[in-house]
């Protein structure tokens, strides 16, 4: 029994946070929309008993999806999505993975620190520091301004409002979520066994390839699932720093909903941004799994 | 322990409610009020005020449609406001309540009918024109002294965008803003919502499309007063804003707006009381409280729009009354058009193109 009940806790979160929203946004997907409050058609109407309830699923269809299909913009812009989280994932992962290995390999009194200070800038609102890179980034910004002044440009580089603009924001934001993981495999790490690979014969360079990253491997395979995912879906970082070229699936949904008013084609499109996002997250489910069976 | 638990709930409850009947809460746009007006407001009335901004319509029609937005007195557009009507979204406004509806000025509310028949649901709180903010000096850098900064071959005409593309322009990221003017460059009815208007105006955009460093509908204010940007495309009473900052950081920046000779968007800011507000009672206070003269004047004086508020103009700064900017004179009037909302099928084409404009996809 009490067993049970721990289960339930964690399902019953997942039933209430997860579940009945998705199935709210599922019948939302298979609506009409309508000129009323709220925006679609049909509305569930109980005090029409069991007809009400008939009525209800049989004006419900798939018409929206299908719609998806007839205009590119909609794959156009999963693709451009999903282009931007695998180029943006890999920049984490290669700022993310120095900074890691460095402070695992620091000082044991020194990693607190460090690990406060790697999580210090979620103290700051998000929003705010994204609009701070605006300010640095324009090209009246400081970055430009400092450049100018060392001398290295003559005209001031047009950064804000292109895509290395969302480039910059997301691996900035996202970089804990990368640092994180990667530090806490590094930091398990028995140094014996560098020394080993040195006292067989490697390099420096070839223990790091053939030791350091194979043991860290599942830490870099958390930190890519946890800046991935996200990034796919992102709204903010685009809207701000992004121009108008910036094409991700969360401005197209942020379109269909408020230009639009198009309640049922966006949540068509909320469904099958799950329906992509859920190959990366039972990769990540079994790759965790894995890992608690290794080490279990 | 438990009755006493009940008590301090219910005590609770009852606060809230006390608290609730003080309070009116309004959500308008951003940049858009004098600040003072809102402490005065509760001085006098005692009514605690939460004000809340946004910055684009289409985000405030997705709360009104929704329901349970929590406002009592929002600010559409007049062609937006005329939907929601039709959806429901809004609640008649008891007249009685609303002595300083005499005010009004009758040459605005003949307009604002078009949207809002009877003028029944929603006053006029600021209205204006949608045209060309340059920095002055640098459009004349680039395109020399008699570059047409009045005209909208400034920003539809390729080969003025490619110039001037280097010191920046912004357009609004508003497709019923962008679409007329683009319509009337190329001799249409700006008012056309057809597909074969609409593949028009999307020719006339695109064209200029890779000059436009951003569509945004508020960044162009600070950017256009801190020398970031040269030209905007935007409302009016926001580039006087600009104009306005710029003169204060004294930073060399000369900015000037201008309605485009060739037609300009008339457009209408319109309070309302969504069907659902808390508040109801204490919204007509806030609508009768801005519809004061006096109020209403210091409201336009600080944000460089013209109000529907006849009144007022008695007390309107020099600056602002005898800006043909914002009060157009009859000639400038004659050239100002005004147009109605989308339906749904055409909403959704129109759409459509401005993403395809804006991402070139």
């Amino acid at each position: 029994m009490r067993r049970f009940l721990l289960i339930a806790v964690p399902y019953l979160w997942l039933v209430a946070l997860f579940l009945i929203p998705f199935l709210i946004v599922l019948k939302i997907s298979l609506s009409d929309i309508a000129l009323a409050r709220p925006p679609y058609m049909p509305q569930l109407d109980l005090s029409a008993g069991w007809e009400g309830i008939r009525s209800f699923f049989a004006a419900l269809d798939f018409e929206n999806f299908r719609f998806l299909t007839t205009d590119d913009l909609y794959w156009k812009a999963y693709l451009s999505s999903l282009q931007i989280a695998l180029i943006s994932t890999l920049l984490t992962l290669l700022v993310g993975y120095p900074i890691a290995y460095a402070m695992a390999r620091s000082a044991p009194e020194w990693r607190p620190t460090l690990l406060m200070l790697v999580i210090l800038p979620f103290w700051t609102s998000f929003l705010i520091r994204v609009y701070a890179w605006m300010g640095i980034l324009a090209n009246e910004g400081l970055l430009n301004q400092f450049l100018l002044w060392l001398g290295v440009i003559n005209e001031p580089l047009t950064i804000l409002n292109t895509n290395t603009a969302v480039y910059i924001g997301i691996v900035y934001t996202y970089l804990p979520f990368m640092i994180l993981p990667i530090y806490s495999a590094l930091e398990r790490m028995d140094d014996s066994l560098l020394e080993a690979a040195e006292d067989l014969g490697c390099s420096r360079m070839s223990a790091f390839w053939l030791v350091t990253i194979p043991l860290s491997k599942n830490g870099i395979i958390a930190g890519c699932f946890l800046v991935f995912i996200p990034v796919i879906g992102e709204f903010v970082i685009p809207s701000l720093l992004g121009g108008s070229g910036t094409l991700m699936i969360g401005k197209v949904l942020w379109e269909e909903f408020f230009s639009n008013r198009d309640w049922p084609v966006a949540s068509a499109v909320a469904v099958i941004l799950l329906l992509i996002l859920v190959i990366p997250i039972i990769l990540f489910q079994r790759n965790e799994q894995k890992q608690r069976e290794a080490e279990g | 322990m438990k009755t006493h638990l009940l008590t301090m709930t219910a005590g609770a409850a009852l606060l809230a409610s006390i608290a609730h009947a003080d309070e009116v809460r309004v959500y308008n746009w951003s940049d858009y009020i004098d600040e003072e007006l809102l402490t005065k407001f509760e001085e006098e009335t005692g009514i605690d005020l939460i004000y809340d901004v946004f910055d684009s319509n289409e985000l405030l029609e997705t709360k009104m449609l929704a329901g349970g937005s929590g406002y009592d007195v929002v600010v559409p557009t007049g062609t937006f406001l005329q939907r929601q009507i039709q959806a429901g979204a809004f609640q008649k406004l008891d007249e009685s309540k609303l002595p300083n509806l005499d005010n009004m000025w009758e040459a605005i509310e003949e307009r604002t009918e078009q949207y809002d028949p009877g003028n029944e649901y929603s006053i006029n709180y600021m209205w204006g024109t949608t045209g060309i903010g340059v920095n002055v000096n640098k459009v004349k850098e680039v395109l020399g002294e008699d570059a047409p900064i009045s005209s909208l071959e400034l920003v539809f005409n390729p080969e003025n965008m490619e110039k001037l593309s280097e010191c920046g322009v912004h357009f609004l990221d508003a497709p019923t803003e962008m679409i007329p003017a683009a319509l009337t460059y190329a001799g249409m009815d700006p008012d056309l919502k057809d597909e074969e208007a609409l593949a028009k105006a999307e020719e006339v955009l695109s064209a200029v499309r890779p000059y436009v460093q951003k569509f945004h509908s508020s960044e162009y204010i600070n950017a256009l007063a801190n020398g970031d940007i040269c030209v905007a495309f935007g409302w009016s009473g926001d580039i006087l804003q600009a104009r306005d900052r710029a003169a204060e950081a004294d930073n060399g920046v000369e900015v000037a707006y201008n309605a485009p000779t060739e037609g300009a968007l008339m457009w209408f800011d319109q309070m309302a009381i969504p069907v659902d507000a808390p508040n109801p009672d204490a919204a007509h206070t806030f609508l009768n409280f801005i519809m004061d003269a006096e109020n209403m004047a210091a409201a336009s004086n600080y944000v460089y729009y013209a109000n529907g508020n006849k009144a007022s103009q008695e007390f309107l700064i020099d600056d602002v009354i005898n800006d043909t900017a914002i009060y157009p004179d009859e000639s400038t009037l004659e050239n100002l058009y005004t147009v109605t909302p989308f339906p749904p099928r055409e909403q959704r084409n129109l759409t459509r193109m401005w993403t395809s404009v804006k991402s070139g996809t």
